[in-house]
């Protein structure tokens, strides 16, 4: 076993993502079948390479990076139109902070 | 105009016949919304059509013809766009329950430069959940049908703007290609449908699944028309950073330049564990590359093997910081049931996201975890970097290669749903060039002797498209698509 559904339950935890039972135990199995598969990376020799963390093109890097200057954005109504809560241009959330 | 007359039209026909007179882009706008409307049942390929924005842009053809301004080189063509990329005011859901009823503010830059060149927008196509999956069954709404087949898969995730296409509803169609989201669903369906150089196409208004994976792309029913499409879409937008300052060539006048002398290279390692009767498509459609006078010559790209691990390593850790954002603050749904922030963010999630977004987090968290990082993540980085590799050397001695798309034809519904480990090796063979970032097309290469399309599968170097498609388009008018 690669993980566990001890493991499943703490990265779910990390995730955000609430799984019920049934999900936790499929998952565990699953991501286990999965990981065995990624496990053939192991076989490669990958002394002295370098990470690729982006396709890379022979551009000055600083090509990418745009002028600086103002422009107009959506606006705080229009940003918070597909909330599910929102109110006075603000995003609303239950309470986080006991009084 | 019938039905059986917009499924049969090009783009050059449609801009033939608007400047003679012959239909109005509006004339043509009901027509393909009214034949795309009747056929929706058999395939389920739309989500939603857009009859309002479509006859607008229509009319905005029909006053120009009028008034003898310049149309653009997709005037009146009707159009259908993946759901994953941003439509403003146009409900976009990403195939997700998670964003069911969410109307973007703004437009993706592909949208913008096709409407800018006249194009028709008749609906949003459905796909995968967040584009993950090689079938298209992962739509919290539904599957797609393949037209060609009615009991087997699109292929995924871009199954709806495929089969919109090879259904005839579409002339052409926007997708999103991540790891084969575009080239497999074109080759189960028999239609053109190309990933372009990463960078090449802004991502700008695409929903992000994987950022250093993902592309948009085109379908066609022919090399031309995809070609077409990506020159309106193509070239630096300063939205995304990552978008490529290199010039956009006129791909239809460099795709009537002879093949002769072109030398290409066929990866001995995608030709293991094919079907036979896709390989039999694929040597029947090399035969016709050496017809035309191209050098074919067996060549070695080691890393294929690795390249699965690597990818859905890759993708999922870019996935799970990608979907962090869909946490029931800002994008339309909320768990009912949460007291504390934390249990919504939870509940939100859990009850949002379908069984393969939820996998794919899973993996993706587990991969960057706190003593995983550099088992998984970084050795995967590494390998990539060796499958890079690969096609640098390759292109040091081919000017193309070529391959199948999918080791088999579309499969039927339900047949690989239970095994997500099978599922995800459908990808074999396109996976390789999403993670190299080389422009990549599948073309249709014939059918199976049950009818089932084959794709054809060219790949070249960065940036030179211009390659890929003088040798798809040479392939094409001799007939290797028949």
């Amino acid at each position: 076993m690669k993980i566990t559904e001890k493991e499943v339950r703490y990265v779910a935890d990390l995730a955000n993502l609430r799984l019920t039972d049934v999900e936790v135990q499929r998952m565990a199995v699953e991501l286990d079948q999965i990981l065995t598969h990624v496990d053939l990376l192991n076989e490669v020799d990958t002394s002295g390479v370098e990470p690729m963390s982006q396709v890379l093109f022979d551009a000055p890097e600083t090509a990418t990076l745009r002028e600086d200057r103002p422009r107009p954005t959506l606006g705080s109504e229009i940003a918070t139109a597909n909330a599910p809560l929102a109110a006075a241009g603000c995003f609303k959330v239950p309470l986080v902070i006991e009084r | 105009m019938t039905g059986a007359e917009v499924a049969g039209l090009s783009v050059e026909r449609i801009q033939t016949g608007l400047r003679g007179r012959e239909f109005s882009a509006v004339e043509l706008a009901e027509a393909a919304l009214q034949h795309a409307e009747a056929e929706n049942p058999k395939t389920r390929a739309y989500l939603r059509f857009s009859p309002d924005r479509a006859l607008a842009a229509a009319r905005r053809v029909d006053e120009n013809l009028a008034h003898g301004v310049d149309l653009g080189p997709l005037a009146g063509v009707p159009i259908a766009v993946k759901d994953v990329i941003l439509t403003a005011g146009l409900r976009t859901t990403c195939g997700s329950k998670m964003l069911e009823t969410y109307t973007p503010p703004y437009d993706a830059t592909a949208v913008t430069r096709l409407e800018n060149a006249g194009g028709v927008i008749i609906g949003k196509t459905n796909c995968d959940e967040f584009a993950m999956g090689s079938s298209n069954e992962n739509s919290a709404f539904g599957p797609v049908r393949n037209p060609r087949a009615l009991d087997r898969v699109p292929g995924g995730s871009s199954g709806g703007s495929a089969a919109a296409v090879a259904q005839g509803t579409a002339v052409l169609a926007l997708g999103s290609d991540t790891g084969g989201s575009i080239r497999e669903p074109a080759s189960f369906c028999g239609v053109v449908g190309v990933t372009p150089t990463y960078g090449r196409v802004s991502r700008y208004g695409l929903v992000a699944f994987a950022s250093s994976l993902d592309h948009i792309g085109p379908f066609g029913r022919t090399v031309g028309d995809a070609a077409a499409l990506l020159r309106t879409i193509a070239g630096r937008d300063e939205m995304d950073a990552t978008s490529a300052f290199a010039p956009v060539p006129d791909y239809a006048a460099a795709m009537k330049e002879p093949v002769k002398g072109m030398k290409i290279g066929l990866p001995r390692e995608y030709f293991e564990g094919l079907r036979p009767e896709v390989g039999d498509r694929i040597e029947r459609g090399v035969e016709i590359l050496k017809s035309l006078d191209c050098e074919v010559r067996d060549i070695a790209m080691p890393h294929t093997r690795y390249a699965i691990s690597a990818y859905y390593v890759i993708c999922t850790a870019e996935a799970s910081a990608n979907l962090a954002r869909y946490d029931g603050v800002r994008y339309t749904i909320r768990s009912k049931y949460s007291e504390t922030l934390s249990d919504m963010y939870r509940n939100t999630r859990g009850e949002g996201f379908g069984a393969e977004v939820k996998r794919r987090i899973m993996l993706g968290t587990y991969v960057l975890s706190t003593g995983y990082y550099d088992a998984y993540y970084l050795k995967a980085q590494k390998v990539r970097a060796l499958v890079a590799r690969d096609f640098s050397e390759a292109f040091r001695e081919v000017d193309a290669i070529v391959t199948p798309v999918s080791p088999f034809p579309a499969f039927k519904l339900g047949e690989k749903m239970d095994n997500p480990l099978d599922m995800y090796l459908a990808d074999i063979y396109t996976i390789t060039g999403s993670l190299a970032g080389v422009p990549c097309m599948s073309v249709p290469c014939g059918n199976t002797p049950a009818g089932l399309p084959v794709g054809l599968q060219i790949l070249t170097r960065h940036f030179d498209e211009v390659g890929m498609f003088r040798l798809a388009g040479a392939f094409e008018r001799a007939g290797g698509s028949a």
